[in-house]
């Protein structure tokens, strides 16, 4: 990636080992049945072709304490199923630009897949503080999603569940 | 080794510490400014790093010439999940609430 410098600090890198295929990762990811399980439970619209379209629903509890319906966006930049996604990604009442987001998927030896997740926040700052967790009371970030995902996929129940 | 030995042994060393806390003050350092950061060999500095990133805590990456180090917080992120919230969240959250109270008012 071209913004990655070792000066500016604005690429969060995060990855975890999960015992699952690649493509039940990629479901995972892609997909509002799988994506409501885990995390901050929002559904997800992905339109999986260079150009489509991303959309991060609000859930319930997010439109009771009056979110708007769609709570992140974004375009897919490239989608090589169940290996690489490429998308930009902007969380709406933040108020920022939109930032770049890798998601990167390879199998392993004896079933377990890595799931690395860049995340280039260039130019984003609160976007940066929020996916890496540290506003208070506004969730874990990417360590809290994937988290939830690996226990998710090897357990079948959500950390929460 | 379990991948939670292998986060719980790389924590249990001062310098490794020490090096996931310059990455999370600056995530993407070359090994050159961590090594600047530090009183040890450049070798030295390679072990340490090594052992973190086969815990996975340190993720690298290559950006042209240069190899960045990327602080990974999953791992104790997954201890967390594991053996904090099972046990105890609630009252070590009250004790480490009181902590900090009682240390900002000394």
């Amino acid at each position: 990636m071209t913004t990655m410098t070792g000066t500016t600090g604005t690429v969060q890198v995060y990855r975890v080992y999960i015992r699952a295929t690649p493509e039940a990762i990629w479901e995972a990811i892609t997909t509002p049945e799988w994506t409501q399980r885990y995390g901050y439970g929002s559904p997800v619209e992905y339109e999986l072709r260079p150009g489509g379209a991303y959309r991060g629903l609000a859930t319930a509890e997010m439109k009771a304490m009056g979110g708007e319906d769609v709570v992140v966006d974004g375009e897919v930049l490239e989608a090589d199923p169940p290996r690489r996604l490429v998308q930009t990604w902007r969380a709406r009442w933040l108020g920022e630009g939109f930032t770049r987001l890798t998601w990167e998927i390879e199998e392993g030896d004896s079933g377990v897949t890595t799931l690395t997740v860049t995340h280039d926040v260039d130019g984003a700052p609160s976007t940066a503080a929020q996916v890496a967790g540290t506003v208070p009371n506004a969730g874990g970030g990417w360590s809290y999603i994937l988290s939830d995902l690996k226990t998710l996929l090897e357990t079948g129940r959500p950390l929460a569940g | 080794m379990t991948d939670d030995d292998r986060v719980f042994k790389a924590l249990a060393d001062r310098t490794r510490r020490f090096l996931l806390d310059l990455l999370f003050v600056r995530d993407g350092r070359t090994l050159t400014e961590l090594e600047s950061e530090l009183e040890m060999t450049r070798f030295g500095v390679m072990k340490h790093l090594r052992v973190l990133e086969d815990a996975g805590l340190v993720v690298t990456r290559r950006s042209g010439r240069e190899k960045l180090h990327f602080l990974n917080p999953v791992p104790i992120r997954l201890i967390h999940d594991r053996w904090i919230d099972k046990y105890t969240e609630r009252q070590v959250s009250a004790l480490t609430d009181l902590k900090t109270e009682l240390e900002e008012e000394a």
